[in-house]
């Protein structure tokens, strides 16, 4: 184990309606063991004993799973290790002396509410639009009535595993939701049980992506870079093409 | 009073089934819409039900603290589900999975609850399937099955070592149709602080908005509680950084009483701690047990790296002690033996871990295959630690991860207030003194899925309620209460950080209350805890105002009833002079065939240890539920 001396810039921001500034704060011997959020414990915990508030950010498992952390971390959501969450990124991923920027996820329709934590609630909202069968509980027939062949299942599964952190929003430069939209699509999509609803799903959970404010998607790839686990843009063209195929079929 | 389960009598099997139709009232679907019920957490307890219910036709508000109620912490579970399917066709069975549930609760348990926790699994999965969780499968497109601790079939069902994930977004995705259907209104970033009661009744709660710090009152005819253990009385535990028994153990303070809260569970493979930053531990799945081979060096102080010392110089502690389970023995003995290992000065270059080691998997099956069966599982202790499983074995050591102790409830998982449900990891009901792998998914979407959707109705059908709005005066009363307690917080103005209360508590909780327990420790720890919970009423420092977002508010409130539940766990395990599951007495050990293994004492503790409160720092009343077995008869819990 050795120890970082560390300059950070941290966004500070009262509310959505009030401007924000950076803030700078010294670290001094952080250990390279010390998770990422586990240095910004420590710089909280300083800042309580000298009576000011602690610097506020959305985080809770603490094992990349939950999809609360965020966090813009020099210029990259989740910081610069490829499929990392901000709460496993380790501080062995920095050098001595560095300064790192800190700043929440930037998107109109996810609005700050307080210094790093963002109001994801559009996610939700698409989510709610059509992201699932609707088979009620007592409904279902017997699971291995039909069978799915594997490689679907396992297709489904890596688009299944979208955590809705909303890295893919913040590292585009239309703001646009369409991996974290076309996972779900996608996952349901390639599924048997999935098919009955399969046209009204994709175009009420795009229009509702449309109507939260996020932007067009023009394939530019960043979100599949930024994505801590690693959702691919192939579901962002299956999605295209699950759209086109409802427009014309769909009798709405 | 006399605590009374209500479970019907007579044939186990066609118990639920009986009780469903003889005992439990309907509500017609045109009364439905009529009832308001409360639901507190969104995890698969909380979502399941909130969903079934909703989809019935009720009223439901569902609340949570994040700020989507797809994080819940039951996101986090990796390894699977169980469920009596027998698709391996190795011999399982409905009944077989209630024994063994039973059994590795090391009979402590009520048969009758883990009998139709049992009986339901099989819908479970067939539910999950439907919504479109994309379990594991065969090439034949059939569903996948592997082995978890304490069984000798293969009944887990999983996806990757993301199964929490999969089955928590298939609650969530069945939740947010009924949001969008207006059967159900979520409330995101809102703790719940106290229950309020009617003439004995639950009625509704308050709860403090996170972004604002507004307090609000809502009444209900029905308070379903979701909302997890209390794992995080301990600070470091694989627990969520924001789970916490607040709701729980408000409700307690209440008149709700608190069962078993002396059974903790301790994960035997977890990251062992690398620091004193260190703020929560992480789990690595119990799966890898499949494959895993736990070992230390059989020479006190071999600081060789591991692949250098010779196979005759380690020591399978697991394999040679238990041959018929091997390294697939439950949790409770899996860490016990991990701390002996330790305490014997084995432990892995002299600190607090012992090795987990996949080579021969390796060899055996290649590392393509052992990738892809717990690939990210390697990615994530890789990025952790900075070493990798494929080339040097994982180093590991037990946790505190699930807590089987909870609110007392019922055969209709009903607490001893009327109107107050509690389902999931919040009540105490189904895995006795310690919970088999791959079982609390199975009980959290069993009680939210099949069995409130049920029980709540035949409360609501059966019980004349008046009409009660937040005007009452029990309302106004419970948010003062709410209101001074904030106000005390912030007003003590001292000089250490809340965390400084949660590290200590945890430490001393680990230390006297963890994987060892003793009269001595216990008593000690008592003393030390109403000492600190008296200097955290001196010396806390709270930051901030009441009214606005504020997290070391929050955290102080948790802290304060941790600090209480904590005093609870240590009079209870005081109380239990026995060993079992996850309680282990150092004064009761086998001496006899299984010397130095757990010794139980069905004689005098066969029973539910349910606390009423009776002020804070007060010894509390014991109520005993005695437990009878029927089926399972208590033996001794051999895994050799």
């Amino acid at each position: 184990m050795s120890t970082l001396n560390l300059t950070l810039k941290i966004w500070r921001q009262r509310s959505a309606k009030e401007k924000g500034s950076l803030e700078t704060h010294k670290m001094d011997n952080v250990s390279t063991d010390m998770s990422f959020l586990e240095m910004l414990d420590i710089l909280n915990d300083k800042l309580e004993r000298e009576g000011k508030e602690p610097v506020i950010f959305d985080h809770d498992c603490r094992e990349g799973i939950c999809g609360m952390c965020s966090l813009f971390i020099n210029g990259k959501p989740h910081g610069p290790e490829r499929a990392t969450t901000t709460c496993q990124l380790h501080m062995r991923s920095f050098k001595d002396g560095e300064t790192i920027t800190i700043e929440p996820w930037r998107s109109s329709a996810f609005p700050v509410v307080r210094d790093l934590m963002v109001d994801r609630s559009a996610f939700d909202r698409i989510i709610q639009a059509g992201g699932y069968t609707s088979a009620k509980t007592g409904s279902a027939p017997e699971a291995n009535i039909i069978p799915v062949p594997k490689e679907n299942a396992d297709l489904a599964m890596d688009a299944a595993t979208c955590i809705g952190c909303g890295a893919c929003v913040a590292s585009c430069k239309n703001a646009s939701a369409s991996l974290f939209t076309s996972a779900k699509v996608s996952h349901l999509a390639l599924l048997p049980q999935g098919q009955v609803e399969r046209t009204e799903r994709a175009i009420n959970m795009v229009n509702q992506m449309d109507e939260e404010g996020f932007g067009h998607c023009t394939n530019e790839g960043e979100c599949e870079a930024a994505c801590p686990k690693e959702i691919t843009v192939e579901n962002i063209a299956r999605m295209n093409r699950e759209f086109i195929k409802a427009s014309a079929v769909s009798r709405g | 009073m006399a605590l009374k389960s209500n479970a019907p009598d007579g044939d186990i099997q066609t118990a639920w089934t009986r009780h469903k139709f003889h005992n439990l009232k309907l509500v017609n679907p045109a009364n439905r819409r009529k009832f308001k019920i409360i639901i507190v957490g969104s995890g698969l307890a909380g979502s399941s039900a909130a969903a079934s219910l909703g989809e019935m036709g009720y009223n439901v508000d569902c609340f949570c603290v994040q700020d989507s109620p797809r994080r819940a912490h039951s996101i986090a579970a990796q390894g699977g589900i169980n469920s009596s399917k027998n698709y391996p066709n190795d011999g399982d069975s409905v009944y077989r999975l209630f024994y063994d549930t039973v059994k590795g609760g090391d009979y402590r348990s009520r048969e009758r609850n883990v009998y139709r926790l049992a009986e339901v699994s099989a819908n479970i999965i067939d539910q999950c399937v439907a919504q479109g969780v994309p379990f594991a499968r065969e090439y034949s497109g059939y569903l996948a099955n592997r082995s978890f601790g304490g069984a000798q079939v293969s009944r887990t069902f999983y996806a990757k070592g993301q199964t929490g994930q999969q089955l928590l977004l298939g609650a969530y995705s069945a939740l947010s149709r009924q949001i969008k259907a207006g059967t159900v209104t979520m409330h995101t970033r809102s703790e719940m602080l106290d229950l309020v009661k009617v003439d004995g009744t639950a009625r509704g709660i308050i709860t403090r908005d996170l972004k604002t710090g507004k307090v609000s009152r809502h009444a209900g005819d029905a308070v379903l509680l979701c909302t997890g253990g209390y794992g995080n009385v301990f600070y470091l535990s694989t627990n969520a950084m924001n789970s916490n028994a607040t709701a729980a153990w408000r409700c307690h303070k209440k008149g709700a009483f608190f069962a078993n809260p002396c059974y903790t569970q301790i994960h035997p493979t977890c990251i062992p701690v690398s620091g004193d930053h260190q703020s929560k531990l992480t789990l690595m799945s119990e799966s890898l047990r499949n494959d895993g081979r736990v070992w230390v060096p059989k020479k006190k102080g071999d600081n060789r790296k591991a692949r250098e010392i010779p196979e005759n110089e380690r020591f399978y502690y697991l394999e040679e002690k238990y041959p018929a389970f091997g390294n697939l023995v439950p949790r409770d003995v899996a860490s016990r033996n991990a701390k002996n290992a330790y305490d014997d000065g084995l432990g892995v270059n002299g600190k607090e871990q012992v090795y987990l080691d996949f080579a021969d998997a390796i060899k055996r099956e290649g590392e393509d295959a052992i990738r892809a069966k717990y690939g990210n599982l390697f990615d994530m202790y890789q990025r952790i630690t900075g070493e990798s499983p494929y080339e040097m074995p994982m180093r590991i050591y037990p946790a505190v991860h699930y807590t089987m102790g909870g609110l007392w409830v019922d055969y209709n998982l009903q607490s001893t207030i009327p109107g107050l449900f509690v389902l999931g990891e919040a009540n105490f009901s189904d895995h006795g003194a310690n919970r088999l792998g791959a079982s609390a998914l199975m009980q959290g979407l069993a009680d939210g899925y099949f069995v409130a959707p049920y029980t709540v109705s035949g409360y609501l059908g059966s019980t004349t309620l008046d009409k009660v709005t937040t005007d009452h005066p029990a309302f106004q009363e419970a948010e003062k209460d709410v209101d001074d307690k904030n106000t005390k917080l912030l007003s003590v103005n001292g000089k250490k950080s809340v965390d400084d209360f949660h590290r200590k508590l945890g430490k001393l909780m680990w230390n006297h209350c963890g994987m060892a327990r003793n009269e001595e420790g216990l008593k000690k720890l008592i003393t030390e805890l109403a000492a600190l919970r008296e200097d955290f009423w001196k010396n806390v420092a709270v930051v901030g105002a009441k009214e606005d977002l504020n997290v070391t508010l929050e955290k102080a409130g948790r802290v304060a009833d941790f600090i209480e539940l904590g005093e609870l766990m240590a009079r209870d395990a005081l109380n239990r002079k026995e060993s079992c599951g996850g309680h282990f007495r150092e004064e009761s050990v086998d001496t006899g065939e299984f010397a130095g293994e757990a010794m139980r004492n069905d004689e005098d503790f066969a029973y539910v240890s349910a606390w009423e409160f009776q002020g804070v720092g007060n010894d509390q009343t014991l109520h005993k539920e005695e437990l009878e077995f029927e089926h399972c008869k208590p033996t001794k819990r051999s895994y050799k």
